[in-house]
Parts: structure tokens; C-alpha cells; sequence
């Protein structure tokens, strides 16, 4: 009796035409992964994930993803600061284009990273000329590359986490004598801890899987620019099913990202 | 040193004029409704909005005199108290009293060790550990005004200090912010829209309206002669100190009042004009109070008319009792002048303060 009623309320309320499509979306994004769950050549499992080329991907794209955030944080939370609370000219233009490169195709992003950074580029060439430094095919290009691509995602949520910060904080901080940077380090930076961790995560975990502009900038050479994402391409071509051993680790890792941050994630991009 | 302000700031909404001197110990009170400037006066002076025109002096030091002088809120010596306290919620309450100390460049162990001892003052040592949440409303006050006193400051700016307490709290609170202020030695301003705050803590009462000061004076001064239908309204308050003992109240200026709840020892008590009423023979109903008294005085005001009123020979009134009564009564009382009349006053419509 109960069930009928509630089923009865549903198909009252959601009209067919949408509830439909609505499952078929659903199964749509559920499928290919469940799909990837089945396929796991369970049984070879444990060895595979130990495998040596499996580990160093893993590390690589650990370290790589982690030195990135850092990178971003270092210059994406004083990023975040200026578009926040600064009295810029153009400050909507250029709030605007620190979110090109989240929508940006990352190849493209790849393809700008060389011409900039490449031994013959703008910057690059002077790199190498007075530091004998170059970029290119480098695990240092792959933190980069995972950085320009992986950055918007720390600024916007920190800028949003920013602009939710009560500021009379901060002139409560002044009164008591608190400089800009005493006050930034004691009362801002703590008030929207929440929104720089979000940011954070989300941005080491778009570094954990970027592909295109790594791909791109930094070549597949293994041990040295070889993230995860890119050992899974190159599996597929030689030994499908340690592709999809790397593709499950990095499905696990996306997971528990997800479930560390809950809703947090979302308040911290509005 | 005196605190001496011409502050001069205008915004589209409103325009702010107003001069203002505070003495070493003095506490004034800047009264007016909401919306009449008081915050911005308070912000100036505290650094943290330029003033336009005018400026503001510490004895010899300019704090701030357009278009050359400016002095951030972080340089001058100041302490605030916010409307809702504004405590740091990520440190504890020893590490918000400690914070302008650490600021100023103390060292660690010191500035806890001399954040303990303010907290003792207000009484909440046991709570040096806790988080502004986690304590209430009054306590959230005291560690806001020791956090500011902490410093020593010169200067110390209350902006409506006790507008985010309840009713029942209010009263304690009030009392023991009068405490403080006695014994701190440097200037107090004082920021607010309720009269009875301004004229239990205030030595001296300056009040605004749209951005200008209509009235200046001694809390007596501004009750006894309020120049405009505002003030008469705003500070329309029969306020007296006395001792009490039991439900009796001893003026010092002569005049016993009966209270509704015993109590004892130093009290302020408050009362409004329209809690009095006036007959012209003795009533026969039991009021607690019954006094035979004499009109000194009759000012019209917009719907009312106060009557101000000396005891007679040998009468328990208090001195300068103001009473409202409608303009029918002036007839049928035949107000006038030096003529007697009966007061009555139930103690229920007193309100006692510790002092």
C-alpha cells in the first residue's frame, strides 16, 4: 500500500519524458565504470599493481601532482587575493581569463606551454641561454604543465572561499595592531582554510590526471615524464589489461577525492 | 592628552559633521538612532575609514587631517569593541587577548601570561582555553573587552557593546562594563542608540542626529533640559543612584522609592515620565509610591507634555521628577506652575541597575 502510493506520488510528479532520460544519463556515466570493475583481470591484480612500471608511473604522477599543488597554492591563493579583495582596473577581465585554461582544450594549453617554454620560445630560449635550463621533456615541464592546467581550480575556490570571509575580521586584526601580512597569516589565511583545501584537492586531483598538456609539453618517456594517464594509453596499445589495473587505481584514487571533499567542493566554486 | 575630533565625511546616502573632545578618563557616549553616523564616527576615529574633511588629534599627534595625514588603524593606539565582538573563532579566548599583544611584536609566553591576568579580571580564567563559540554572549563580551584593553590602549572605542545580549544579561553585563571603564585610565568612547547604556556609563553625552550633534551634556544636564522633541524623547528618563536595603531605595538627594524587588547596596533606578501618574487630591488607590509634589516646570512636546516636578516640604519624592502627561490632563489638573499635586508611581514600573 505504501510502495503503491509512493510510486504512484513519483509517477504523478516526475513526468516520463524526463525520468527516462534522467536513468539513461545515469547508466551512462555508471556503466563504463562498472564495466571497468568488471573487466579487472582480478586474479593478476595484486602483481600487476606491483609491478615495477606500474609503481614508478604511480610515484611519478604522485609526486608530480603533489609539487604541482604546491606550486598552485604558493601563487594561486595570492592570485585568489587580488581578484578578491584588491581594487583592480579590469578586474572581470582578468577573472576571466584565470578560468581559460579550465576550459581551454588541454592539448592547446600544451601546444602554448611549448611555444613559450620551449628551447627556442619567448622564455624558454633565455632559460637555457643563462641557466643552461630547459623545460621541455622534463619531470619538471610535467609539473608545469599540471600546474597551468590544474591552477583555475585552486584560485576560484579560494577567491570563493574569499569573498564569503567576513573582512571586518580583518579591520578587528588592524585594531588590535596586526599589519596586512600578520593579518592575511593569522585571521584570513585560518577563516577560509576550508575553501583552500577544497581547491587543493580538487586541483592535485586534475593534476593526477592530466593528459593532454603533459603529453604535449612533456613527451612519454618513461620514468621521467610518464604520468599514470599516460602509462594507461600507452598500455592499452601493448597490454590492455594493465591499462585497466592503472585506470582502476586512478578510478579509486578519484573516489576517495570525492568523498574526502562531499558537498564542500561545490560551495567552494560558487 | 585629550582625544580632540573634527570629523567631516560624506557619503550619498548621508553626510557626517561633528566635533568631539575626550579627556584622560572620561568615558562619552555618542547617542542617536540607528543610521545617524555614530559607526562612522567610530570607524573614523578607529582608522579605519579616511575622514574627508576635519581632523582628528591625540594631544600633539595627528592621527588624521586630510589631504596630507593618515594613520592606518594598525599605528594607532586604540582598542575596539565591536557590536558583535568579532573574536577570532579559530584561536581561543587567551589567544584573542594575546593576539594585539603578539602583534605588536611580545613574546609569546609573555603576551599568554598577561592575557591569563586580563582574563582573570573579567572572571574567566577557566575559560582561556575555550573558542568563542563556545561561550555565551556575556562572557563573548568581557573576552572582546579585555582583548581590546590589552594593549594598553589610549584610546577605547565601544561600539554598542552590549546590543547583542539578551534582556536578562544586559543588566550584569552593563554594570560590570561600568566596573571597567572606572578603572581604565585612558579615553572611552562609546557608541549607541539606548539611552539607558549611555547615561549609566557616560560621564558626558554627545547626541547625533542625521550626522550632526543636537545636544551636549552631562546625563542630568541633557534629562533636565533636553533642547529638542528627540532628546526629550530619547533620554525622557527619571534615572537615580541610591542605596537600597530591602524594597526601599535612599536618595542622596533626599527621596525614598519603593522597588518591587528587594535588593541591596549601591543601585541606579530608572524610570520612564509616563510610569508617573497625577492627581490633583490624594489617590486612595495603593500605588507604593505616593508623593505630594509641586510643578516647577511645563514643556510642550509633540503629543505630550512633560511636567517637571519638585518634592514639596516634607515629601519622599525624588528631586526633578518628570512626568508626560496627555494635553487634557494639563486642563483638568489645571497645571500650572508651583501648584501641588499627588505623584504616584507603581513600583513595578521601576527598573534598579546594580551600580
Amino acid at each position: 500500500m505504501r510502495s503503491r502510493r509512493r510510486t504512484q506520488r513519483v509517477g504523478g510528479r516526475l513526468p516520463l519524458v524526463l525520468v527516462l532520460p534522467a536513468l539513461l544519463g545515469l547508466a551512462f556515466l555508471l556503466i563504463p565504470l562498472i564495466g571497468l570493475l568488471a573487466e579487472a583481470p582480478w586474479s593478476t591484480l595484486p602483481s600487476r599493481l606491483f609491478s615495477a612500471d606500474v609503481g614508478q608511473a604511480l610515484r611519478l604522477s604522485v609526486v608530480c601532482a603533489s609539487v604541482a599543488t604546491v606550486l598552485c597554492l604558493l601563487l594561486g591563493i595570492p592570485l585568489a587575493w587580488l581578484l578578491a579583495r584588491a581594487e583592480l582596473p579590469g578586474r572581470a577581465v582578468i577573472r576571466a581569463l584565470v578560468t581559460v585554461p579550465l576550459v581551454l582544450p588541454p592539448v592547446v594549453g600544451g601546444v602554448a606551454l611549448l611555444l613559450v617554454l620551449g628551447r627556442r620560445g619567448l622564455v624558454g630560449e633565455r632559460l637555457d641561454l643563462w641557466f643552461g635550463f630547459s623545460l621541455p621533456f622534463t619531470t619538471a615541464g610535467v609539473i608545469v604543465a599540471e600546474a597551468f592546467v590544474a591552477m583555475p581550480f585552486l584560485v576560484i575556490s579560494v577567491e570563493g572561499a574569499l569573498r564569503a570571509a567576513d573582512p571586518r575580521y580583518e579591520e578587528a586584526a588592524a585594531t588590535l595592531g596586526a599589519g596586512r601580512w600578520l593579518t592575511f597569516r593569522r585571521v584570513t589565511l585560518p577563516s577560509i582554510a576550508p575553501g583552500v583545501v577544497a581547491g587543493a584537492v580538487l586541483c592535485w586531483a586534475r593534476a593526477l590526471g592530466e593528459f593532454g598538456a603533459t603529453i604535449t609539453f612533456a613527451g612519454n618517456l618513461p620514468g621521467r615524464t610518464t604520468t599514470m594517464p599516460l602509462a594507461v594509453y600507452l598500455a592499452l596499445e601493448t597490454d590492455p589489461d594493465v591499462a585497466v589495473v592503472l585506470s582502476i587505481v586512478l578510478l579509486l584514487v578519484s573516489v576517495v577525492v570525492l568523498a574526502s571533499l562531499r558537498e564542500r567542493w561545490i560551495s567552494g566554486l560558487r | 592628552m585629550t582625544l580632540y575630533a573634527e570629523l567631516r565625511v560624506a557619503r550619498a546616502a548621508f553626510s557626517l559633521d561633528l566635533a568631539l573632545s575626550v579627556k584622560p578618563g572620561e568615558v562619552v557616549a555618542l547617542l542617536g538612532p540607528n543610521g545617524a553616523g555614530k559607526t562612522t564616527a567610530l570607524r573614523a576615529l578607529a582608522g579605519l575609514l579616511p575622514i574627508d574633511d576635519g581632523r582628528i588629534r591625540l594631544g600633539d599627534d595627528t592621527w588624521d587631517e586630510p589631504p596630507r595625514v593618515f594613520r592606518p588603524a594598525d599605528r594607532r593606539p586604540i582598542g575596539v569593541v565591536f557590536q558583535d565582538y568579532l573574536l577570532f573563532n579559530h584561536l581561543t579566548a587567551i589567544e584573542n587577548v594575546a593576539f594585539g599583544l603578539r602583534a605588536r611584536g611580545v613574546d609569546k609566553h609573555i603576551a599568554r601570561a598577561d592575557a591569563l591576568r586580563w582574563l582573570e579580571t573579567v572572571g574567566l580564567a577557566d575559560h582561556a582555553r575555550s573558542r568563542p563559540r563556545a561561550l555565551s554572549g556575556g562572557q563573548a563580551q568581557r573576552v572582546a573587552l579585555v582583548r581590546a584593553l590589552a594593549t594598553h590602549p589610549e584610546v577605547l572605542l565601544l561600539d554598542e557593546p552590549l546590543a547583542a545580549l539578551d534582556a536578562s544579561t544586559t543588566l550584569h553585563v552593563r554594570a560590570e562594563l561600568g566596573q571597567h571603564l572606572n578603572r581604565y585610565e585612558g579615553r572611552t568612547l562609546l557608541v549607541t542608540h539606548d539611552p539607558l547604556d549611555a547615561m549609566v556609563l557616560a560621564d558626558r553625552l554627545i547626541i547625533v542626529e542625521h550626522g550632526k550633534v543636537v545636544q551636549e551634556g552631562t546625563p542630568t544636564e541633557i534629562a533636565r533640559r533636553p533642547r529638542t522633541d528627540y532628546v526629550a524623547q530619547l533620554v525622557g528618563l527619571n534615572l537615580y543612584r541610591g542605596s537600597a536595603s530591602g524594597t526601599t531605595v535612599t536618595l542622596p538627594g533626599g527621596g525614598l522609592v519603593t522597588i518591587a524587588n528587594p535588593t541591596s547596596g549601591g543601585v541606579h533606578i530608572a524610570f520612564s515620565p509616563s510610569a508617573i501618574s497625577l492627581y490633583a487630591e490624594r489617590p486612595t488607590g495603593s500605588p507604593r509610591n505616593t508623593w505630594p509634589v509641586e510643578v516647577a516646570g511645563i514643556e510642550q512636546h509633540a503629543h505630550t507634555v512633560r511636567v517637571r516636578l519638585t518634592p514639596t516640604a516634607d515629601s519622599a519624592a525624588p528631586p526633578n521628577l518628570l512626568a508626560d502627561v496627555t494635553t487634557a490632563a494639563v486642563a483638568d489638573l489645571h497645571l500650572l506652575p508651583a501648584r501641588h499635586l499627588w505623584a504616584t508611581l507603581k513600583a513595578t514600573e521601576i527598573q534598579t541597575y546594580p551600580t
